[in-house]
């Protein structure tokens, strides 16, 4: 084919080959890079967290309940078990609420009305925390006192929206097919919810509430206001304040020893591996969930 | 056969005309024991026959069906056939009133089972479901249930005794020529079958709560020509037992194994008549066109 051929003029370049060759290379090496960042990033705190907090780590340490301020001997079995308490009640007020919310948008409303509660249910979920905070300590700590309670509350808000919105997303993953397989075999509308449509979509729906446990288990700042000031010793009363790990770690980085430094770190470690096992957990449920949805 | 006669009583709630007609319909279709199917007993002409009168269906403003009136009658299969958007999936829809699940649809006319108007207020709609039996154009059998619970799921989920259902799940997957293939794996997941085998299954799924009709939309069309020629067989051995309604875009297909045609187009009927003579000699001009293969 020579250049001179007019039937071919037009696939000739015209100066902007290299040009667009140069730009696709640039957005496919910056982009490269930013992901190589993210995935840094997460590496180089689980890194940093896991150097820093194993010295610290023992079976004492997490079998022994926390010392007097200052006392660095002691362990964070009591903030575990607070924030077992704490986010165990959180989860039992959010989990079923969020839950019928999805059910309600995405099984009873009508558009016009599940698209503003979407809509809303988003806000909530932008809420910074702190606020959340400030609000529950106003409606159920001032005038009153601390409580793990408190704390739950507080938790279940932030919980609230992220169980409501993958519950929604998983729902209507949910073939039509199959709610009309169950209507056309005379199957009331409530049993098709309980005995087709949440069966098919259990994965899913177990997703999400693990992944609102995950994000509500290392919350700091609400518990801070409404949940900080805890007595000595493995407490398991939640109408009293209750101590947990996120708080154990803010106090302890304020402290000027640096065993208690250590002691942060260590609680961090604890934190992130029960964060991390939560999602690969909650991962290796939705993957079973879409493909029994056929997604 | 007293539990038959008690679940029998149940799939229609009052007002019921005809009690009488309803209980000459009694012995089972088919034989359970060593899961052989005996010659299916001749049903009674007078139950499940179904009449369309006037009936028109609306999705919002747009008119589907315009002005229907036919009838359905028991022992024999009706094809319905005409080109996409015709409104034969909707007619079909009417008769067990699941055109109005869809949200801003809607129905007006009569459509009566054994002389019943099903759209009355004091008829249950889930009570319809269960005397009006459907297939899909896509086999959908329930992902989380085995393939005996698939079969028994309308009974269960309708609140059966426990008892019956193994029975009356084994009498189903034989009705429905499927308890050979499936008897070493009732157990196994239902989605695990074939997609012929799956759709055998849910036509097994619909006969367990023993329906009066069964409307088939499209049955075959998911489906690979072997798997199509035992579900024609089998329409042909289940045309006994239920009045058969089936929507297909095959007309080869209607004609093995249709008795009587229906050809609509643009939501109109425009004709009705024995298969035969709707694919050989038809009265109007526009069914001419259409099986002959000059539009649709």
């Amino acid at each position: 084919m020579s250049s001179g051929d007019p039937g071919h003029a037009l696939l000739l370049d015209r100066g902007n080959l290299k040009r667009r060759n140069r730009v696709n290379r640039l957005v496919e090496v910056s982009s490269t890079i930013a992901t190589l960042l993210a995935v840094a990033v997460l590496l180089i705190v689980v890194g940093s967290v896991i150097s820093k907090g194993i010295g610290a780590l023992s079976i004492h340490f997490l079998t022994t309940p926390m010392g007097l301020f200052g006392d660095t001997s002691g362990g964070i079995s009591n903030a575990i078990v607070g924030t077992g308490i704490i986010v165990g009640i959180a989860a039992l007020m959010a989990i079923p609420v969020g839950l019928l919310v999805a059910i309600f948008t995405t099984e009873f409303a009508s558009p016009r009305i599940g698209h503003p509660i979407r809509f809303v249910l988003d806000l909530l979920n932008g809420v910074p925390t702190i606020i959340t905070g400030i609000f529950v300590y106003g409606l159920m700590v001032a005038g009153n006192k601390q409580s793990g309670i408190a704390g739950s509350v507080a938790l279940a808000i932030i919980m609230l929206p992220i169980v409501a919105r993958t519950a929604q997303e998983v729902l209507t993953l949910v073939p039509g097919t199959l709610k009309e397989a169950a209507y056309a075999l005379g199957v009331a509308r409530w049993r098709t919810l309980l005995r087709v449509t949440l069966p098919t979509a259990a994965g899913g729906l177990l997703t999400g509430a693990l992944l609102a446990v995950a994000r509500v288990a290392g919350e700091t700042a609400p518990l801070i206001l409404v949940c900080s000031i805890f007595g000595q010793g493995v407490l398991t009363e939640p109408n009293e304040a209750l101590a947990s790990i996120p708080v154990f770690i803010f106090q302890s980085s304020e402290s000027p020893s640096p065993e208690a430094h250590t002691q942060a770190w260590a609680a961090a470690l604890i934190l992130i591996a029960f964060v991390l096992v939560l999602n690969v957990v909650a991962r290796a449920f939705y993957a079973r969930s879409r493909k029994r949805m056929g997604a | 056969m007293d539990s038959r006669e008690s679940f029998e009583s149940q799939t229609m709630t009052e007002p019921n005309p005809e009690p009488q007609a309803r209980a000459q319909r009694q012995g089972p279709a088919i034989s359970v024991s060593g899961a052989t199917p005996s010659p299916p007993a001749k049903k009674s002409r007078d139950v499940g026959n179904v009449q369309l009168k006037d009936l028109n269906a609306y999705y919002g403003k747009t008119h589907a069906v315009r002005g229907v009136s036919l009838d359905f009658d028991a022992d024999r299969v009706t094809a319905i056939i005409g080109p996409s958007g015709c409104g034969k999936s909707t007619m079909v829809r009417c008769i067990n009133r699941m055109h109005e699940e869809i949200s801003g649809a809607s129905a007006s006319g009569e459509v009566t089972l054994d002389g019943l108007d099903l759209y009355d207020n004091a008829i249950d709609v889930v009570a319809v479901r269960r005397a009006v039996g459907m297939v899909f154009q896509k086999p959908n059998p329930f992902p989380t249930m085995s393939v005996i619970d698939n079969v028994t799921a309308g009974l269960r989920l309708t609140g059966a005794s426990r008892g019956e259902l193994e029975d009356r799940g084994r009498e189903a997957l034989v009705g429905a020529g499927l308890w050979d293939e499936v008897k070493d794996r009732l157990k196994g997941p239902g989605a695990g079958l074939s997609g012929g085998q799956q759709q055998r299954l849910c036509i097994a799924r619909a006969l367990a709560v023993e329906p009066e009709v069964l409307l088939m939309d499209e049955p075959c069309s998911a489906l690979d020509p072997v798997a199509t020629l035992k579900i024609e067989e089998l329409i042909g051995e289940l045309k006994q037992r239920v009045t058969i309604v089936i929507v297909t875009h095959n007309m080869q297909q209607a004609a093995r194994v249709a008795d009587t045609t229906v050809f609509m187009l643009n939501g109109d009927l425009v004709e009705i008549g024995a298969t035969d003579k709707i694919f050989t000699n038809p009265n109007d001009e526009r069914t001419e066109q259409y099986v002959t293969g000059k539009f649709g």
